[in-house]
C-alpha cells in the first residue's frame, strides 16, 4: 500500500518532469526562447559595404588633380579601407594616429562630416578627393568656404559661439593633457571669446560666412597659412 | 549570368539558328561591340612577380577590381603595366578565381589576411568553391572567437555618463567592476549555496522523537525551513526583477537560458504559497520541490568551468543525439533477445520486454547489478554479446565530446593567460605611442641646437652636428603637430616635464615669493622657482649638456623670458615684454642651462607661459636658417642661464 502510494507519486513526479522539458523544448523550437547565450545565428553577413569609385577620367575632371596624383591618392586611401568607404570609426582611428598624445576624436569627427558632403554617414573617394581638391588646390575663397563649413556645425549658415566652443576645445583636446603651459578650462572660452572679437564685425553673436571671408581676407597671417599645404602632394 | 561559362555564349547565340524557323515574329537587334579590340594580354605585377592573362579573363567580373575600371587607378604608364603592392602568394588564388570560376582558399594562408586580400580586391568570400568553404568557414569562426575575448576585456573600461540603468547592468555582467557588484556577486553566490544545502539537510533523517520513528528534518523543524526558503527565494527575486529591470533588451533577457534557470528556481515556491493545503494537487506539489535543485545552476554565472561544460554539451549536440539514438536502438534489440532468450526459465526476472530494459541498460554500461541475471544458456550467450558491444557504442561519441572541450577548454586557457599578458602589452603600446611623441619633442630640441650653432659657430662644424635628418614623411608629421602648437599656443611637452610644472605650479600658488616679473596674473613662474628647480632641470639637458659646454661665449646672450601673454591673440608682439624681464632675470636665475640668443623677427602665433627652463617661443632670423622644426617661422626657445 505504502509502495503503490510512492509509486504513484514517483510517476507523477517523473511525468511533470517529462512534461515540464517538453515544453521547454517546444518552446525552444518555436523561437520563443533562445539557448544560445550569444545569438550566433548563422551570419548572414552580407559583406561590408563596397563601393567602386567613378573613373579615372571623370575624377580627373571633377577634380584639379592630375591622373597620377589621384592614382597616389586612390592607392592609399584603398589601402587603408579595402572596401572602398571609409566609416567614422575607421576615420577617427587614422586621424588619432597623427596626434598620438592627445585625443583626435572629437575633431575627427568634425573632419568627418565637413568631408560626408551628402550626410550618407560614409566617405567614399569621390567625396575625399573633392575634399582634397578644395583644401589643396583650390581658391583662398573655397578654402575659407571650406572652413567655415567645418565650424558651421549644423550647416546653417551662422556659426554661434556654442559651435564654435566646440570646434575649439575639439581642437585643444588634440593637445592632450602634456602641455606647457598647462591647459586650463577657461582656455578655449578665452579662445573663442578672441575668435569673435576679431570676427564678428556687427556684433550679434554669431559670424556669417561674409564676415568670416571678409575678415580672414583682411588678415594677412590667415592668408599667408592658406598657402601652406600647397605643396602635399 | 554565368560568367564560368562566357566563353561558351557565342555557341550558344550560333545555336539560336534552330529558332529562327519556327519564330513568327522577327527578331530583336543585335548589339554591336563597338570597341573593335583584339583581346589583349594584360600584365598585373605583384610585388615583382609578373602575371599576365587576357583581358576578357578580367572582364568576366565586372563588380571586382580587376574586372573594372578601377584597376585604372592602379596603372604604371611607364612600364605599361598594373602594379599591386600586395601579397603575390594570396593573389594566385585570387587569379585563379578569374581563370576557373572557383574561389579557393589556400590552407597555409592566414585567415585574416586571405579576407583583407579579397576585400581589397572587392570579391565576397561566399563564392569560395564547395571545396574550400568548409575550411574557411571553420577558421573564420575560429579567429572570431578568439577576438572576442579580446573585445571583452574592453568592457571593463569604464564609460562615462551611464545611466543608473546601464551601471546595474554593467554590475551584474563584470562583477569586478564596483565593489557593490561583487558584494551583491558573493552574496547571490552564498544565497544559492544556502539555499542547495537547505534542501539536501531537508530530507536527511534528523534524531528520533518519542512517537515516531526517524522523521527527516524537514518536517521536525519545518517553520525553520520555512524561514530559510523565503529568504533564499526573497534574494533571487529582488535579483531577477533587478536584473530585468537593467536588461538592456528586456525581451532578449526574458528568453535566456539563465533567465529561465531563474524563474524555475523561483516559481515553485510562489506555486507552494498558493496552492497549500489542497490534498488533491499534493503531489504536484511534491514534484515542483525537484525544480529547486534547479538552483544549482544558478551557479553558472559564477563558474567559468560550468559555463565552458554546458557549452560544450551544446556544441556537442549532435554527437549526444546519436549516441542516445544508437543506444535506445541497441537497448530495445538486445532486450527483445534476452526476454525470449530467458522466457523459458522458470522463476526468470525478465517478466517482460519493458523490464529488461533495465538489464540491458545495466549491462552495456557494464554497471552489472546483479538483481537481474539470465540463467539459461543462451540467454548467458545473449548477455555477453550484449555488454561487449555496449562498450562499443559507448566509446564511439566520447572522443569527439572530448575533442570538443578541450578545444574550448583551451581557448579558454589562451584567453586568460592572454589577459594576463594583456597589461605587459599595453604597456608596450604605451611606450611605443610616447616615443612619437617625444620624437616631435626631441626633433624640437635638436632644431634648435642647430639653430644655435648655425648661429654661433658658422658652417664648418654644421655638418657634424646637424643632426640625423629626419626623414621626410616625420618632418612633415612634425610640421602637422608644430601647426597644431601654434594654434592652440601650447607646446608639447614630455610627461617628465608636465610633471614638475605641475608641481611648480602647486608650491608656486602655495608660497608665492617673489614679484612676478611680468605684468601679466596668469600663471607667472618667477624666478625664485627657476632656482628652485635649478637641480631638478640638469637631468633633462643632458642631451644638451655636452653641446653647451662649447658655447662658453653664449653666456652673455643669455636671454631668460618670462613672459605671460593671453595665450589666444594672434597678432601680439612680445618683444617689449622680453627686453623687460631679461635684466631683472639675468642676475637671479643661475643654473646648470643652456642659453641660446634670440633674435626676434615678427611672425605669428601665440604667447605661451614661460618660465625659466622653457622659454616662451621666440623669433628668428628669416628663412635662412631652415630647421626641420618649422618653415612658418617661429621656434620654440630652451632658455637657461648656465
Amino acid at each position: 500500500m505504502m509502495t503503490a502510494f510512492w509509486e504513484t507519486e514517483g510517476l507523477q513526479t517523473l511525468g511533470i518532469v517529462v512534461l515540464v522539458f517538453a515544453s521547454i523544448k517546444l518552446l525552444h523550437l518555436m523561437g520563443l526562447i533562445s539557448f544560445s547565450e550569444d545569438s550566433v545565428e548563422d551570419e548572414l553577413e552580407l559583406s561590408a559595404v563596397r563601393h567602386r569609385p567613378e573613373g579615372l577620367e571623370q575624377l580627373e575632371a571633377q577634380t584639379r588633380f592630375s591622373r597620377k596624383e589621384l592614382q597616389i591618392l586612390y592607392r592609399g586611401f584603398k589601402n587603408e579601407c579595402p572596401s572602398g568607404v571609409v566609416n567614422e570609426e575607421t576615420f577617427k582611428e587614422i586621424y588619432s594616429q597623427f596626434f598620438p598624445q592627445g585625443d583626435a576624436s572629437t575633431y575627427a569627427h568634425f573632419l568627418f562630416n565637413a568631408f560626408d558632403t551628402d550626410h550618407n554617414g560614409s566617405v567614399s573617394f569621390e567625396d575625399f578627393v573633392m575634399g582634397l581638391s578644395i583644401l589643396l588646390r583650390g581658391t583662398v575663397q573655397e578654402k575659407l568656404n571650406w572652413a567655415f563649413n567645418l565650424y558651421d556645425i549644423n550647416k546653417d549658415g551662422y556659426i554661434t559661439k556654442e559651435e564654435m566652443l566646440d570646434i575649439m576645445k575639439a581642437i585643444y583636446d588634440m593637445m592632450g593633457k602634456c602641455t606647457y603651459p598647462m591647459l586650463k578650462e577657461e582656455t578655449p572660452r578665452q579662445h573663442v571669446e578672441v575668435f569673435f572679437q576679431k570676427m564678428d564685425k556687427n556684433k550679434d553673436g554669431v559670424v556669417t560666412i561674409d564676415e568670416f571671408i571678409d575678415c580672414c581676407q583682411n588678415d594677412e597671417n590667415i592668408m599667408r597659412s592658406m598657402h601652406l599645404f600647397e605643396s602635399v602632394l | 549570368m554565368a560568367t564560368g561559362v562566357a566563353a561558351w555564349l557565342p555557341f550558344a547565340r550560333a545555336a539560336a539558328i534552330g529558332w529562327m524557323p519556327v519564330a513568327n515574329c522577327p527578331m530583336p537587334v543585335a548589339p554591336r561591340d563597338n570597341s573593335k579590340r583584339q583581346d589583349e594580354l594584360i600584365i598585373l605585377n605583384v610585388s615583382g612577380r609578373r602575371f599576365q592573362t587576357w583581358r576578357t579573363t578580367l572582364d568576366r567580373y565586372p563588380d571586382t577590381l580587376l574586372g573594372s575600371s578601377e584597376k585604372d587607378f592602379f596603372y604604371n604608364e611607364e612600364t605599361k603595366e598594373y602594379f599591386f603592392d600586395r601579397d603575390p602568394d594570396a593573389f594566385r588564388s585570387i587569379l585563379n578565381f578569374y581563370r576557373t570560376g572557383k574561389l579557393h582558399y589556400p590552407r597555409h594562408e592566414c585567415i585574416s589576411a586571405y579576407d583583407e586580400e579579397l576585400i581589397f580586391f572587392g570579391i565576397i568570400p561566399e563564392i569560395i568553391g564547395d571545396c574550400c568553404y568548409e575550411e574557411y568557414k571553420d577558421r573564420k569562426r575560429e579567429n572570431i572567437e578568439r577576438l572576442q575575448d579580446d573585445q571583452e576585456e574592453n568592457k571593463d573600461m569604464k564609460l562615462p555618463n551611464m545611466s543608473f540603468r546601464e551601471t546595474v547592468w554593467r554590475a551584474f555582467e563584470n562583477p569586478h567592476t564596483s565593489t557593490m557588484a561583487l558584494v551583491f556577486y558573493y552574496v547571490t553566490g552564498f544565497f544559492i549555496a544556502v539555499s542547495v544545502i537547505t534542501n539536501v539537510v531537508e530530507t536527511v533523517p534528523c534524531g528520533s522523537t518519542t512517537n515516531q520513528k526517524d522523521m527527516p528534518c524537514g518536517e521536525r523543524y519545518t517553520v525553520a525551513f520555512f524561514c530559510m526558503d523565503t529568504a533564499c527565494v526573497m534574494i533571487f527575486t529582488v535579483e531577477y526583477l533587478l536584473r530585468l529591470f537593467a536588461a538592456p533588451s528586456r525581451c532578449r533577457f526574458m528568453r535566456s537560458v539563465m533567465s529561465i534557470i531563474d524563474v524555475m528556481a523561483i516559481l515553485p515556491y510562489y506555486i507552494g504559497l498558493v496552492m497549500t493545503n489542497n490534498e488533491d494537487v499534493s503531489g504536484a506539489f511534491v514534484t515542483l520541490r525537484v525544480f529547486r535543485v534547479f538552483r544549482i545552476f544558478k551557479f553558472s554565472r559564477h563558474s567559468q568551468g560550468l559555463r565552458i561544460l554546458g557549452y560544450t554539451l551544446k556544441s556537442c549536440a549532435s554527437e549526444l543525439g546519436f549516441l542516445l539514438f544508437s543506444l535506445t536502438m541497441a537497448i530495445i534489440i538486445f532486450a527483445t533477445v534476452m526476454f525470449y532468450a530467458e522466457k523459458g526459465s522458470s522463476s526468470s526476472k525478465f517478466t517482460s520486454i519493458p523490464a529488461s530494459f533495465w538489464y540491458t541498460i545495466v549491462t552495456m554500461t557494464t554497471l552489472g547489478y546483479g538483481d537481474m541475471v539470465p540463467k539459461t544458456i543462451a540467454g548467458k550467450i545473449f548477455g555477453s554479446i550484449c555488454s561487449l558491444s555496449g562498450v562499443l557504442v559507448i566509446a564511439l561519441p566520447v572522443p569527439v565530446i572530448v575533442s570538443n572541450f578541450s578545444r574550448i577548454y583551451h581557448q579558454n586557457q589562451r584567453a586568460d593567460k592572454r589577459r594576463a599578458q594583456k597589461k605587459a602589452r599595453l604597456a608596450r603600446i604605451r611606450i611605443a605611442k610616447s616615443n612619437s611623441a617625444n620624437a616631435f619633442i626631441q626633433t624640437k630640441r635638436n632644431g634648435l641646437l642647430n639653430e644655435l650653432l648655425e648661429l654661433t659657430m658658422g658652417t664648418e662644424e654644421d655638418e657634424q652636428k646637424l643632426t640625423k635628418s629626419t626623414s621626410l614623411l616625420e618632418s612633415q608629421h612634425h610640421h602637422l603637430l608644430h601647426c597644431l602648437e601654434k594654434t592652440t599656443a601650447h607646446e608639447f611637452v614630455d610627461e617628465l616635464m608636465y610633471e614638475r610644472n605641475c608641481l611648480e605650479t602647486a608650491l608656486q600658488t602655495f608660497s608665492s615669493r617673489s614679484p612676478s616679473i611680468s605684468s601679466h596674473d596668469s600663471s607667472v613662474t618667477t624666478c625664485c622657482a627657476c632656482r628652485a628647480k635649478k637641480h631638478s632641470s640638469l637631468p633633462n639637458t643632458s642631451l644638451t649638456h655636452p653641446i653647451a659646454a662649447q658655447q662658453g661665449p653664449l653666456q652673455e646672450l643669455s636671454a631668460i623670458h618670462i613672459q605671460c601673454g593671453d595665450p589666444p591673440s594672434h597678432t601680439a608682439s612680445r618683444s617689449n615684454l622680453n627686453l623687460k624681464s631679461d635684466d631683472s632675470c639675468r642676475i637671479n636665475c643661475k643654473s646648470g642651462r643652456i642659453t641660446t640668443a634670440i633674435i626676434s623677427l615678427p611672425a605669428p602665433p601665440a604667447l605661451t607661459d614661460g618660465d625659466g627652463l622653457h622659454g616662451p617661443p621666440q623669433r628668428r632670423p628669416p628663412p635662412t636658417i631652415q630647421t626641420t622644426t618649422s618653415s612658418a617661422g617661429s621656434n620654440i626657445v630652451k632658455v637657461s642661464a648656465l
